[in-house]
């Protein structure tokens, strides 16, 4: 194992992110422990989609330090963080929409022979092969998703909830132990909400996969993360149990009045 | 008899040249989204690759060399993935709109290098005595044999375009077309498959220009033009279909034979009329663009995806 024992599996160090004359990210530290799941809360604004996307090398930054188990992954291209076990959702579901669903998950598994020229003239046998087995994974993914009699309708097909799954099924498929889900229950009906949630759960206990999420279901946050961090201004200001960050008062005054308490 | 079947065999094999240069850039759009208004300058490359390599020796260009033509023409499918390389490395990491302006200019750089570099292209008097395989055989046999050739050619590449839209390697350039960010998030570099993308569909209308030099028996910098070279190779994809390599086939077919009868009406037309045929065969290409794309709006075969 290339990882320093005991590092976290993500650590942030003043992460900072201007847009022009904008301040998105001022100094962010956070870390996200191995096997757990750690929520990201704060006000529309705080910056926390813009850590998202700068961690995952969407955004290059304009300063600090990201560490992935130890190892610096600074300004890192999103395709080399995918091989090293970083995946990604969007907070607006991107999905391939003219591919099938089940082809939205294997386009996101690691890169596969059949992508390298000129393998798909000449060595379409072993291609076929290797195919079958990825579908067989995409399946088995598609199944713990309880989207499987959607395996072939066109992506554009499904309900925003669904396109929510779809997001967390292509993650998954990256076979990554680290996956930042930006809001997995906007928009998503109750029932589903609550299989999102089982689904999460279920991901993080049983196949030990660690999760940094983004979501203002602050009951949801309550329910899934052993560790909270509430952003605003671009800057983390309290941190703690998803409890003790809801009585921080600082949190309250962030929020501006806004109700974080339980409806 | 004779002079409908030599008649018919230059139709065919014009339309064969011209369906390689839309599976080339079938390639490009159809399966991966990149707009190439440049297609003369890959066509030149591969036309004047093979002009060069195959032509007696002359002192007015470098070479000839007189190679046959079936060492030439890979050569010439290379010449046009190599002169894609540097503008794709450049263009396809900025916008996919960037491109499209940069085969533009790149097209026009290539008919300008044509012209004025005498001593590698023999300038505007162009390269003669370029070598039609199967010439020996005579008429009719000799231009049928080429056709056949031509059809080889053609479907060797339609088995390449299929066989890489079907692949792996086909489904993240679909992926990548859709949403580029998406296609990061799923751990593809965009820019990377775009480039073999872009190489791929240039290396066709390399080969497309080797055929064209080698039917035509010479090039030259007034041989080709962005309206034949470029523009009709446009309308051929989008009539026959973008994204369906069937109907990149058939729409070069159909548009070919438009563009063929258009030419006979022409010739047909009082003399007054017939100095105009230039831009009357223009308007009756566009009208039939526009008839189709009213009646199916997909293209022919358009998979409409």
């Amino acid at each position: 194992m290339s990882q320093a024992a005991g590092a976290p599996a993500l650590a942030v160090e003043g992460l900072t992110k201007r847009f022009g004359g904008v301040v998105a990210l001022d100094g962010a530290s956070f870390t996200v422990q191995e096997g757990s799941v750690t929520g990201l809360i704060g006000p529309n604004g705080a910056g926390k989609s813009t850590a998202f996307a700068t961690i995952a090398g969407f955004h290059a930054p304009d300063g600090g330090r990201v560490a992935l188990r130890g190892r610096d992954i600074t300004g890192a291209a999103p395709w080399v963080l995918h091989r090293a076990g970083l995946a990604r959702t969007f907070q607006i579901p991107r999905l391939f929409v003219r591919l099938s669903v089940i082809e939205n998950l294997m386009v996101a598994a690691p890169p596969q022979s059949g992508e390298i020229l000129p393998a798909p003239w000449f060595a379409r046998g072993r291609i076929a092969r290797e195919e079958a087995a990825l579908r067989a994974r995409a399946e088995a993914v598609l199944a713990q998703l309880n989207l499987s009699r959607h395996a072939d309708a066109p992506a554009s097909a499904l309900s925003g909830g669904q396109k929510k799954l779809v997001e967390l099924g292509r993650a998954l498929m990256s076979g990554a132990s680290l996956i930042l889900l930006d809001e997995p229950a906007a928009g998503v009906n109750r029932t589903l909400l609550r299989e999102i949630a089982h689904t999460i759960a279920a991901l993080n206990r049983e196949h030990g996969i660690t999760f940094l999420l983004i979501e203002h279901d602050l009951d949801l946050v309550a329910e899934l993360c052993h560790h909270v961090y509430c952003l605003a201004e671009g800057r983390v200001i309290a941190s703690g149990t998803m409890a003790e960050v809801r009585a921080d008062p600082v949190v309250a005054e962030a929020y501006l009045g806004m109700a974080i308490e339980p409806t | 008899m004779e002079p409908l079947l030599l008649y018919g065999a230059t139709l065919l094999t014009l339309a064969g040249i011209y369906a390689a240069l839309t599976l080339g850039l079938n390639l490009q759009w159809g399966l991966t989204g990149l707009m190439n208004f440049g297609a003369l300058g890959f066509v030149a490359a591969g036309a004047y690759t093979s002009a060069l390599l195959t032509a007696p020796p002359s002192a007015m260009h470098v070479g000839g060399f007189g190679w046959p033509w079936f060492l030439a023409w890979p050569l010439a499918a290379l010449a046009g993935a190599l002169l894609a390389l540097p503008i794709g490395a450049i263009s396809l990491r900025l916008r996919t709109d960037y491109l499209a302006m940069a085969t533009i200019g790149i097209a026009e750089i290539v008919r300008l290098v044509a012209r004025n570099e005498d001593w590698l292209t023999g300038g505007p008097l162009g390269i003669t005595g370029i070598p039609r395989p199967f010439e020996s055989l005579g008429q009719p046999w000799g231009p049928v044999a080429f056709l056949l050739l031509v059809g080889a050619v053609v479907a060797l590449l339609y088995a390449m375009a299929e066989a890489t839209a079907r692949s792996p390697f086909g489904r993240t350039l679909r992926a990548i077309r859709d949403d580029e960010e998406a296609a990061k998030a799923a751990g593809r570099n965009p820019a990377a498959f775009r480039l073999q993308a872009f190489m791929l569909g240039a290396a066709c209308m390399g080969l497309a220009g080797a055929m064209l030099a080698h039917f035509f028996k010479f090039m030259g910098p007034d041989a080709l033009d962005p309206v034949t070279a470029t523009f009709l190779v446009w309308v051929m994809l989008i009539a026959g279909g973008s994204g369906s390599n069937r109907g990149a086939i058939l729409g070069a077919v159909a548009i070919w034979a438009v563009w063929a009868a258009t030419d006979w009406l022409a010739a047909q037309l009082p003399g007054e009329l017939a100095t105009r045929a230039a831009y009357v065969r223009l308007f009756m290409i566009g009208l039939a663009l526009q008839l189709i794309l009213l009646y199916r709006p997909q293209g022919l075969l358009g998979t409409g995806r």
